[in-house]
């Protein structure tokens, strides 16, 4: 995957370069918003990576500038600005995702893989079912199965295993799945998505051989075939 | 000279001037009316009386001819009073009269004039002035009938004076009382200013004289009172705010540190430094939630996150955030009933609205919650209703509940009560729930539930800006 990260602090941009090319990403750096433009210009891109305040063009603009060329590189905010209006501003822009500082890398880089991804698939058409180890999900008769038996899902739990599966082998959040699943992007301070991710865990889980639902440490949740 | 000058630029002064110039120019419109009536008034009466003499006295000389006249005017003359009476010849001679000394010597004109004679008064010879009326009889003979205008005169004087005097007067009245007022008022504002500047200059518990009368100074005082009262207690309110940040995010921040040292100090294998950094992380992670919670209050607070406002279902948010929190409540063994309407539309932040109903439940499942052994089963409830004017939305518990001499204060930042210290939580959920409350326009009120405590989110369907 090939990044672009448009950050005018040259210590945050070097960790960011460093954190991701560790997990394996390219990044390619931009310290002020001009550059930062005619980088993202080329297209070349899979995820370009914005601050807010920039030099010399700030973040929201040349969001802006990038959509009216028609350039549709998935674009995610990296902001101080973190209040829900900001977020509100942001993603009117243009930008695809919003992200507040301070943040943790495992968060950054399971929104970028999912950003990254998205645009992988290409055409805006989402399949009609999903398919994991022996686990199915089908979006159009909202019918779950594993391993042929039926599993009855209430129907958050069915969407919180649609959005799980829709990223399939990809990391994905607490803030993601509260965020898109349930569509509200505050901190809910306790462990409420724990909680409904165990739930969901030991009805398609239990019973079975090898797990499909995984706890990754320190980021976020997985759903894959085997264990890592 | 300064005071002076200072009097005379004050607003109060320069009122009382023009009421005076208005006011005296009233008066001696008025009192120059009055004169005026009355000398036409006085005139009038003495050519009346001359005109009736007149015919009275042709009458006489039609019917009993000169003789008749002279004897009749000699009777009159010698009466007293300020009549004036002549008869002549044709010659100018003098057949009877009081008058001698008249300064125009001769045949009198026939017609009415004024004139001037000498008068013996007190061993001195006096011009008078007098009204006469001659007139001309069949045969050339003249009669003069007058009167001494004398009295008419200082009459005359008396009222002229008595206007100069009172307009005098009004004026020495007007300027001292202009005088007073301004000194009066300059002197108050001048006290206002005096403290308003020890005020500024860092004396806060100053506050402005009030002197009772409660004329529009004492009501400008009172404003500026209250409104200092405010400024003390929102600048109370700040300090006592950044005091507790100061002091709870020291808190975290000591325990952070500690486990740091201690990894330094005791750690021996990777996997404990690995334990220990995940633990810092996670301090630092709460660090960063309280930040953004402050930073949440703060923006309802001043009003400005209005951004994201739109038109949304309260009673959907509800059950969104009581879905959120049912399997949470339900590993704490806490029963959660739902009275909600069907729909209830609000205006507003749904996503603060969320956030507030998501604090406001987290508590009530947190203080609700109880041993298994207990026989009373720890229940919450969640409401929506549509009143008059707006929607309240309610978490109920049948917990501990909050003594009724604590709930304002627990609205506060920071503020925990004993009790509650031992238990995970910023003390921020509650001034967030009220600053939301408040950014709509609408309050936040804590009641009691007996047993356990009801809070309240009533909000206005028309609070912002629609």
């Amino acid at each position: 995957m090939k990044l672009l990260i448009i950050e005018d602090d040259a210590a945050a941009a070097a960790y960011l370069e460093k954190a991701f090319r560790e997990v394996g990403h390219m990044a390619d750096l931009a310290a002020n918003g001009l550059d930062g433009y005619a980088l993202a210009s080329d297209g070349g891109y899979d995820v370009v990576v914005v601050d807010r305040m920039l030099p010399k063009m700030d973040g929201l603009s040349l969001i802006h500038a990038l959509r009216e060329q028609k350039i549709e590189t998935p674009i995610l905010i990296l902001s101080a600005l973190g209040q829900v209006d900001d977020r509100v501003k942001g993603l009117r822009a243009g930008a695809d995702d919003y992200l507040a500082k301070p943040y943790a890398f495992s968060e950054l880089l399971a929104r970028v893989e999912v950003l990254a991804r998205r645009r992988g698939t290409a055409s805006s058409t989402e399949e009609t079912s999903y398919q994991i180890g022996g686990l199915e999900l089908n979006r159009l008769s909202h019918r779950v199965t594993r391993d042929g038996q039926e599993i009855e899902l209430q129907p958050r739990e069915f969407r919180l295993l649609e959005y799980l599966m829709r990223h399939g082998g990809q990391v994905v959040t607490r803030t993601m799945l509260l965020e898109n699943v349930w569509d509200y992007h505050f901190d809910p301070q306790t462990n409420v998505i724990d909680v409904h991710i165990s739930r969901l865990r030991s009805k398609i889980d239990k019973g079975f051989e090898t797990p499909l639902l995984h706890t990754v440490r320190g980021a976020g949740y997985s759903i894959r075939d085997s264990a890592r | 000279m300064t005071a002076l000058g200072k009097l005379f630029r004050t607003t109060a002064f320069k009122l009382s001037m023009a009421y005076l110039v208005i006011f005296v120019l009233f008066a001696s419109a008025i009192l120059g009316y009055v004169a005026f009536n009355m000398r036409r008034l006085l005139d009038e009466q003495v050519s009346l009386t001359i005109e009736e003499d007149v015919k009275g006295l042709v009458t006489q000389f039609n019917s009993g001819g000169l003789r008749r006249l002279v004897a009749q005017i000699e009777r009159r003359a010698s009466q007293p009073g300020s009549s004036l009476y002549l008869v002549t010849t044709p010659t100018g001679e003098t057949l009877a009269g009081n008058i001698s000394g008249i300064d125009q010597e001769g045949l009198l004109d026939a017609g009415r004039y004024q004139l001037f004679y000498r008068v013996l008064e007190d061993g001195d010879v006096k011009p008078h002035r007098a009204l006469v009326d001659t007139i001309v009889l069949p045969g050339g003979f003249r009669l003069l009938v007058g009167r001494d205008l004398s009295e008419t005169d200082r009459f005359r004087r008396v009222i002229r004076s008595a206007i100069g005097w009172s307009i005098l007067l009004v004026l020495v009245m007007a300027v001292a009382g202009g005088v007073f007022v301004a000194r009066r008022v300059l002197g108050r504002i001048d006290a206002m200013t005096a403290t308003t500047r020890s005020i500024m200059a860092g004396d806060f518990s100053g506050r402005l004289a009030v002197s009772g009368t409660n004329d529009e100074l004492d009501r400008l005082a009172q404003n500026l009172n209250a409104m200092l009262d405010r400024i003390a207690e929102l600048m109370a309110g700040l300090r006592e705010v950044s005091d507790n940040i100061a002091h709870d995010l020291k808190t975290p921040l000591t325990r952070l540190r500690n486990s740091a040292e201690e990894a330094l100090r005791t750690a021996t294998d990777t996997e404990e430094y690995r334990l220990t950094l995940e633990n810092v992380i996670d301090e630092a992670d709460q660090l960063i939630r309280t930040f953004n919670a402050l930073l949440m209050i703060a923006r309802a607070e001043s009003g400005n996150a209005t951004e994201g406002m739109a038109a949304f279902d309260a009673a959907d948010v509800a059950r969104d955030v009581a879905e959120l929190y049912e399997p949470l409540a339900e590993e704490a063994h806490v029963t959660m009933h739902l009275t909600l309407p069907e729909k209830l539309p609000l205006y507003g932040s749904r996503e603060l609205i969320g956030q507030a109903l998501a604090n406001l439940l987290d508590n009530a499942i947190k203080y609700a919650a109880r041993e298994e052994s207990v026989s009373e089963k720890a229940e919450i409830s969640i409401g929506a209703v549509a009143t008059g004017t707006g929607i309240e939305l309610s978490v109920s518990d049948n917990g501990p509940g909050i003594p009724e001499a604590d709930r304002a204060r627990v609205v506060e930042r920071f503020v925990r009560l004993e009790g509650s210290r031992s238990r995970p939580g910023s003390g921020l959920g509650l001034s967030l729930a009220s600053a939301v409350a408040r950014l709509h326009g609408g309050t936040l009120r804590l009641e009691d539930h007996a047993p356990g405590l009801r809070v309240v989110l009533a909000l206005p369907v028309k609070g912002i800006g629609l």
